[in-house]
């Protein structure tokens, strides 16, 4: 089987997501990627070294410069007429544009695999990840997009691929990019963090959140995230939520502050390999999945925790 | 302009999903169906706009079995105008690409300016139909929208993505799907409620639109999640401290 596997990058470098999509497409056979974008010759040299690969179609225009799915998802329709698989990262970039491709191939897309069963065969998360289905495509081809967290990462280096330009098509007309804000951070990103400190709605305000859990996650080296009641009261920005419709994770330690564990939330991070939970509520349902529970007062917990790390 | 609202009939968030015994999917008998939430914000943001004067009517469609007439009653009651269900039989699952065939065929006869979909339905977590819709009727697609503003023939619509937050803007016609953040839906009136139950209803059925809802996925088999078993609870924060280094994070 040959697989086309969109890279996720930014223009100048490859995303890390895109190396759990080639460790996924690797089990279906041979794998090549697209990288679709504007002036990101730099990215196509840097993907045709992740280990495993074999071809990088390279379309280098100004109509993908951001990534937008009029544009791009015709380009990848067309290139699947010598692929059978495409996949993409489950990313809000993966998430927007497989879809569209899937509908101009006409076949059912399969969102978010956890596995890969067989070469149809595939398993993903249904109901907040409280049913694990196992699907079977009786398609042509296959449109995927592949959780992150549930593929180790290929390695970025030690492949040997070629690259090969490919003839750009007209922009779509439809749509255009105004702009965006995108938060710099120096902290690691949340979907590759090894530790997380995420709080709820019981850290009263963004100040409240900044003084109390920031520091916390400082001394641990951690990424921040949150749950949605502390990003709809805003704490923190959209891009912190983690769950069922945020950002899925899976870091060595979770540490959830100040909330509840309600199954949107759980569906986000219970796959974390430890998860330690502080929560006023002895009953609280995060305690349910936590190895290690406190229950205690945050503000004071916390402050104590940081001081004595 | 004339919108149209995707709102489809799904388990309500509270409940826990339980999985069926027999590993065929999961137990819906007796369990509290309501609103997808995304497809509430989707019917508040057509509401909004139709306030703001830009809308000026509200078709709410879903594609379900007959109990989803309750769903569209509810999006009537919040202010949608009038409904169109498109029906098929109690128990059958109707896959994204064809829920997004048969919502192309409704938009052919109802010729929307704009169409709002959820980003996601709650149940089968897709995150599918808006996209491919779009993509179906060749037409632009903001999907996860925070905020969305039409401005003469084109819509606005500022996405919530991974790193922060992207603008866009679309010709219109357009599909915009929703997040979280777009809006806070209302809650319907008691009479409100009432005043939606003469509100026109249609029904419909797959055929009606040409569309083989036949599925193009298999499910071979649902099963429970690994289980977490919970932990232990540490008396104090020295006592989690301890544990903490124990795990060499700190
Ligand atoms: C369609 C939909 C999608 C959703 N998607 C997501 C998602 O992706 N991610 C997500 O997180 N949620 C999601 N939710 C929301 C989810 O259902 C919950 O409402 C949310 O997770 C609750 O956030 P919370 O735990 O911070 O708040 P709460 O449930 O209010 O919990 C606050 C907790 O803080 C504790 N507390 C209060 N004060 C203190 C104190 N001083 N010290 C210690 N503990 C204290 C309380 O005991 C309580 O357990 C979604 C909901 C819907 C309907
Ligand atoms: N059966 C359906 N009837 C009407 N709208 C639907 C249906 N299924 C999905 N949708 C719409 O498409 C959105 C995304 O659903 P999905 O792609 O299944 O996650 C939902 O939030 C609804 O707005």
């Amino acid at each position: 089987m040959k697989t086309l596997v969109w890279v996720e990058h930014d223009n100048a470098s490859v995303k890390d997501a895109t190396l759990s999509v080639v460790t996924a497409a690797a089990q279906l056979g041979e794998v090549h990627l697209l990288v679709a974008g504007s002036g990101c010759a730099a990215v196509a040299e840097a993907a045709k070294g992740i280990a495993g690969v074999g071809k990088v179609h390279l379309a280098d225009d100004a109509a993908y410069a951001n990534a937008l799915a009029e544009n791009v998802a015709p380009l990848i329709a067309g290139l699947m007429a010598d692929h059978d698989a495409f996949l993409a990262p489950a990313t809000t970039t993966g998430k927007n544009i497989a879809p569209r491709v899937a509908a101009l191939l006409d076949v059912a897309q399969i969102s978010d695999i956890l596995s890969v069963e067989g070469p149809k065969t595939f398993t993903r998360p249904i109901y907040a990840g409280n049913a694990i289905a196992t699907v079977e495509s009786t398609d042509a081809k296959l449109v995927i997009t592949v959780r992150g967290t549930a593929f180790a990462k290929a390695d970025a280096t030690g492949g040997a691929g070629s690259v090969e330009a490919v003839a750009a098509g007209a922009d779509s007309g439809l749509s255009s990019f105004v702009g965006s804000e995108i938060a710099k951070s120096e902290r690691p990103e949340l979907t590759s963090a090894k530790v997380i400190v995420s709080g709820g709605r019981a850290l009263k305000d963004a100040d409240t959140f900044q003084a109390t859990i920031f520091p916390l996650a400082d001394k641990l080296g951690a990424a921040v995230g949150a749950s949605r009641a502390a990003v709809d009261a805003g704490y923190v920005p959209n891009d912190y939520q983690v769950g069922q419709t945020g950002k899925i994770v899976a870091p060595e330690v979770y540490v959830a502050v100040g909330i509840s564990g309600a199954i949107q939330h759980l569906a986000g991070m219970k796959d974390s390999k430890t998860i330690i939970a502080i929560n006023k509520d002895e009953d609280a349902p995060i305690f349910q999945v936590a190895d290690l529970g406190l229950v205690a007062d945050l503000f004071n917990a916390v402050p104590e925790l940081t001081g004595k790390l | 302009m004339k919108a149209l609202v995707c709102v489809k009939r799904v388990i309500d968030y509270n409940v826990k999903p339980r999985v069926k015994s027999d590993g065929t999917g999961v137990d819906l008998a007796n369990v509290k169906m309501s609103m997808n939430p995304f497809d509430e914000i989707a019917v508040e943001e057509a509401i909004r706009l139709k306030e703001k004067g830009v809308v000026t009517e509200i078709v709410a469609v879903s594609v379900g079995p007959a109990k989803a007439q309750e769903t569209l009653r509810t999006a009537l009651a919040m202010g949608a105008d009038r409904a169109v269900l498109v029906q098929v039989d109690d128990g059958v699952d109707v896959e994204p690409l064809a829920v997004a065939k048969i919502i192309k065929g409704v938009v052919g006869e109802e010729a929307p300016g704009l169409i709002i979909t959820g980003k996601q339905a709650i149940d089968d977590d897709s995150n599918q139909v808006g996209q491919m819709l779009a993509a179906l009727l060749g037409r632009p697609q903001g999907t996860f929208a925070n905020e969305v503003t039409v401005e003469g023939d084109s819509v606005v619509v500022k996405r919530e993505i991974d790193g922060g937050l992207e603008t866009v803007k679309l010709a219109l016609p357009a599909v915009v799907t929703t997040d979280l953040r777009l809006n806070e839906p209302r809650y319907a009136s008691l009479p409100n409620i009432m005043k939606a139950k003469s509100k026109p209803l249609a029904t419909k059925s797959p055929a009606d639109y040409g569309v083989d809802i036949a599925p193009r996925l298999k499910t071979l088999k649902v099963a429970e999640p690994a289980v977490r078993s919970a932990g232990i609870k540490v008396a104090d924060v020295d006592a989690l401290v301890a544990k903490v280094k124990e795990l060499g994070i700190a």
